[in-house]
Formats: structure tokens, sequence, C-alpha cells
């Protein structure tokens, strides 16, 4: 408790205790949502660097943890927003559902992953929590400070814009 | 929607998205968030100021525009 009410304070030595204590944990989050190791790195020094900055704004009776989750969440979101992959998906392959041959299903799979990489970032970031990841709505609700319901319309349009995408490339999930 | 579509979006998604194989952060961050802390925080350029001031007074001068700003902003 101490720790916290001095990190409330501004106290960099604090600070760097709860970063030691957190930065795993931020870390995992991260990665669950980006998917790569050097950008959930990259986010992980961003999320503590706005923790820092927002220092005066955290109650010590608080849970540091949830406050860091949803913040590295928003960091991640961020990152989404920017870094989505904007590669056009070539139309000549019509794969009507998973195949049995090794190379169409790649292919499909990798259609399926370029279609759900273009969903809007709130939406992909959801769905990758509750349906990659499993995460309950409950703790996905948490991170990014909505309410469950909102996580289960954004999973629910994330899964409609899905098929949608993967329908107007002969993909039937 | 129900739940056997979701469960099976979510079983093509977890195929198609692989998990990331190892999650453990493999060393400490704490070095670069030094680096991060040490950075000058971005200084606003002087041309920013002076357009500042230049709509300040512009304001000042003729405040019937600033609906007008604020319209086309």
């Amino acid at each position: 408790m101490e720790v916290l009410e001095q990190f409330a304070q501004g106290d960099l030595e604090a600070f760097e205790i709860l970063f030691r204590q957190f930065q795993g944990e931020v870390y995992r989050w991260i990665v669950r949502i980006v998917r790569d190791r050097g950008t959930a790195e990259d986010l992980t020094v961003e999320t503590f660097w706005r923790i820092y900055r927002a220092h005066a704004r955290f109650r010590p009776e608080g849970n540091f943890g949830a406050w860091a989750r949803r913040i590295a969440t928003n960091a991640a979101l961020d990152y989404l927003k920017t870094a989505r992959r904007e590669v056009a998906l070539p139309d000549n392959l019509a794969a009507p559902g998973l195949q049995r041959d090794p190379a169409v299903q790649r292919e499909v799979l990798e259609r399926i992953e370029r279609a759900f990489r273009e969903l809007p970032a709130r939406i992909q970031v959801a769905a990758t929590l509750a349906l990659v990841e499993g995460e309950s709505y409950r703790q996905i609700s948490e991170a990014l400070g909505i309410s469950e319901a909102a996580v289960k319309s954004r999973v629910f349009r994330a899964v409609h814009l899905l098929r949608q995408k993967l329908k107007g490339l002969g993909v039937e999930p | 929607m129900t739940e056997a579509n979701l469960e099976k979006i979510g079983e093509l998604l977890k195929k198609a998205i692989p998990p990331v194989a190892d999650r453990e952060l493999k060393h400490d961050l704490w070095p670069q968030m030094l680096g991060r802390l040490a950075e000058q925080p971005a200084r606003i350029p002087w041309f920013d100021w002076t357009l500042l001031a230049v709509v300040a007074i512009w304001f000042f001068l003729s405040p019937e525009t600033i609906p007008i700003f604020f319209y086309h902003l």
C-alpha cells in the first residue's frame, strides 16, 4: 500500500518497484492482443510511460494491476489502429470451407487472418481476447473499460463482419 | 448468432491466428523505461505559438468570426 501511495505522489523509486513487479504481466497481456513479441515489448514500455504520466490520477486504494491492464489495452488499441495491415486480398481463389488439401487450407487460413486483421481495432481486440484467447467477458470488459454487454456486442459484430468478408472471398465458415 | 456459431468461428480463428509460442518476457525492460523517462517532452515549435497568437488577436478584434472558425474547424 505504501508503494502505491508513493507512486501516486510521483515517486520514481516506487514506480520502479511497480514496473518490475508488473512488467511481465503487462507484457503477457499485450502480446495476447498484438501477437508480436517485439511490438509487445515496445508497448509495455509505452504503457508504463502512460502510467507514470498518469500517476496523479491513480488511487492508492485501487487495483494497480487492473489499472495497468486497462492502460495496456488502450496502448495496444492505439497501435492496432495505426498499424492495421492494408493488404489487398487476392480474389482468384474460391475456397468454400476448409479444404483437405493442406496448401488450399493454408491459403484459406491466411485469408481468414487477413480479413480478421482488417476489422476495426476495437472489435478486433474484443474478438481476439474472447474467441482466440478465451478470456471471460468480464475480464475483457474490465480491460476495455466497457460493459460486458458491450464486449458481447463487439464480439458478435466481429463475427458478423468476418463472415461477410469471408463470404465475399468465397470462404464459407 | 448462436453460441455454436461463435465457437465455430473461434476454432477457425485459433487455427488462422496461431498463439504466440512463448509469452514470457525474456529480459528486464527497465533500462528502456529509463531511456523513455529521460526523453525530453516534445517542445511546441515557435511557429505554433505565433499562429496561436495571431488567432487569439484575430478573435479579440473580430469576435463575430469565432462561430465561423469553429464551424469550419
